[in-house]
């Protein structure tokens, strides 16, 4: 019979964490910034059919970068949770804080108990009644949840577009000018420009009625990039 | 608390369904039948509801009273709601059942939206609310009946359909008017004798309050226009832009006409 090696805790989380960091560097980012009447969100994506951002409830949106299989997984597992708890109690029940928990701690558990911890990063949006009301969770691949404020970019190029951003965010912009800032980061960011069709755009709108969450389309992204 | 995630296709039933989540759970609504008689129970029932087709969809009206046995147990109650952006479902019979099944009908049909990221077809959405009928035929053996009337608007055919059911979930498309509850009767025999073609939004509205309003007359069940209180029917309709609810003053309007009653 042979002994399973001993490999001690810290190597086998740095060797996981390591693992999933270079599978997200891989992919491309999404950047989620807030303008006056809700949350854009962007993100390279050549196809049409596979959604990076997705529908959670009335005014969640979900964004995943990574790979597709785990956070398509976890966007399913979300609409789910909101949806029974929105029927079981009310529909202003339904809160990106309590969403943003469980994902950190599905994440947290994957990551220390499966054999392959997930190599993914992902996006909780939350619009409320006020500007001042808005949340942006991000979750990482082990779990890590942090609030983030403003704009913020998730995925493999997210320190640069992060830093591209920072000084030149402004609070209050309207749909049109937090498209035109998002789409500038992505190309500054890689040097290169990026044709309308190869965006996927939504945005959470309190404009929207009940169900903010809408897709922009490439007339709409093609006339704020004019 | 963790999260379910889904397990792909190695499931006996489709995971995009919002009653097989309930189910999985334990949290569908479930009656444990006793011997009682449930005859006997005075549970409000919601009464007269109708809907027409007309040149670009379909209007659907509903009266708002409620009654327990002879008495008026609600007077503002609302029948007609929205299924989805494209359809609405109306409701008649024990009130508390269908309310329940109208609230699980609208999550379902959103779930389903939200995972395919497309909504169900027309026909979809009206055989799944038949199966949805057919659940509750153990409570019909009890005297409690929901029988619900679905309209939509099919957006591959670019025409507005119309459903009726029956208590076992019997599933029949009616391409002029349904009507139903305990006025449905005089409602479509007044539909009958005004009803044609290709009406106008304007007259089809018209002649939907019309016939509520000729069921109250006759049924005692269903409330008519009710000008001292102010309550008037809901209605609401479904085109090409969707459902659309119709402003209750429009219809406070359109039901003083009726009445004479022009202020």
């Amino acid at each position: 019979m042979t002994l399973p090696y001993y490999v001690p805790p810290e190597q086998l989380m740095k060797d996981r964490a390591e693992f999933a960091q270079k599978g997200i560097a891989k992919g491309r980012s999404i950047i989620a910034v807030e303008y006056a009447d809700g949350v854009l969100m962007l993100a390279e994506n050549s196809s049409s059919a596979l959604n990076k951002i997705g529908e959670i409830y009335d005014r969640m949106a979900f964004a995943g970068v990574g790979k597709y299989n785990e956070f398509e997984g976890l966007r399913v597992a979300g609409i789910r949770h909101a949806d029974l708890k929105g029927y079981s109690y009310g529909r202003t029940d339904v809160a990106a804080k309590s969403l943003a928990n469980a994902y950190s701690q599905t994440l947290a558990a994957v990551f220390t108990e499966s054999v392959k911890p997930y190599e993914i990063e992902i996006l909780i949006v939350e619009v409320g009644d006020e500007p001042t009301d808005t949340s942006l969770f991000r979750v990482r691949y082990d779990g890590t949840l942090v609030d983030e404020e403003g704009s913020c970019a998730i995925g493999g190029q997210e320190e640069e577009l992060t830093e591209h951003m920072k000084d030149r965010y402004q609070a209050g912009m309207d749909l049109q000018a937090a498209l035109r800032f998002a789409a500038e980061a992505f190309e500054a960011v890689e040097s290169r420009q990026i044709g309308p069709d190869e965006w996927e755009a939504a945005v959470l709108d309190r404009t929207n009625g009940r169900r903010m969450f809408r897709r922009l389309d490439v007339d709409e992204i093609t006339a704020a990039r004019a | 608390m963790s999260l379910d995630l889904p397990s792909g296709l190695n499931r006996p039933t489709p995971d995009s369904s919002f009653l097989e989540l309930l189910k999985s759970r334990e949290l569908n609504p479930t009656w444990e039948l006793g011997a009682g008689d449930a005859q006997a129970l005075r549970v409000p029932e919601a009464t007269t509801i109708l809907a027409l087709r007309y040149a670009d969809g379909v209007v659907m009206v509903g009266d708002r009273r409620a009654t327990e046995g002879h008495t008026i147990a609600h007077r503002r109650m609302q029948k007609v709601y929205p299924a989805d952006g494209y359809s609405a479902v109306a409701i008649a019979g024990t009130a508390g059942l269908a309310m329940e099944m109208v609230k699980l009908f609208q999550t379902e049909l959103e779930h389903y939206e939200k995972l395919e990221g497309t909504r169900l077809s027309l026909e979809g959405k009206a055989n799944h609310l038949a199966r949805m009928v057919r659940g509750q035929l153990p409570m019909v053996f009890q005297g409690l009946v929901v029988v619900p009337l679905f309209c939509g608007y099919d957006e591959s055919e670019s025409v507005g359909r119309l459903y009726t059911y029956d208590v076992v979930g019997g599933r029949y498309e009616e391409d002029d008017y349904a009507a139903s509850g305990s006025g449905g009767r005089e409602a479509k025999a007044y539909l009958r004798s005004v009803y044609e073609d290709g009406l106008s939004e304007e007259d089809a509205l018209t002649q939907g309050i019309s016939a509520i309003a000729a069921a109250a007359e006759q049924d005692t069940a269903t409330g008519g226009p009710d000008v001292r209180r102010d309550i008037y029917s809901t209605a609401v309709l479904v085109n090409a832009d969707g459902y659309q609810e119709i402003a209750e003053d429009r219809v406070a309007a359109l039901s003083r006409d009726l009445v004479g009653d022009s202020e």
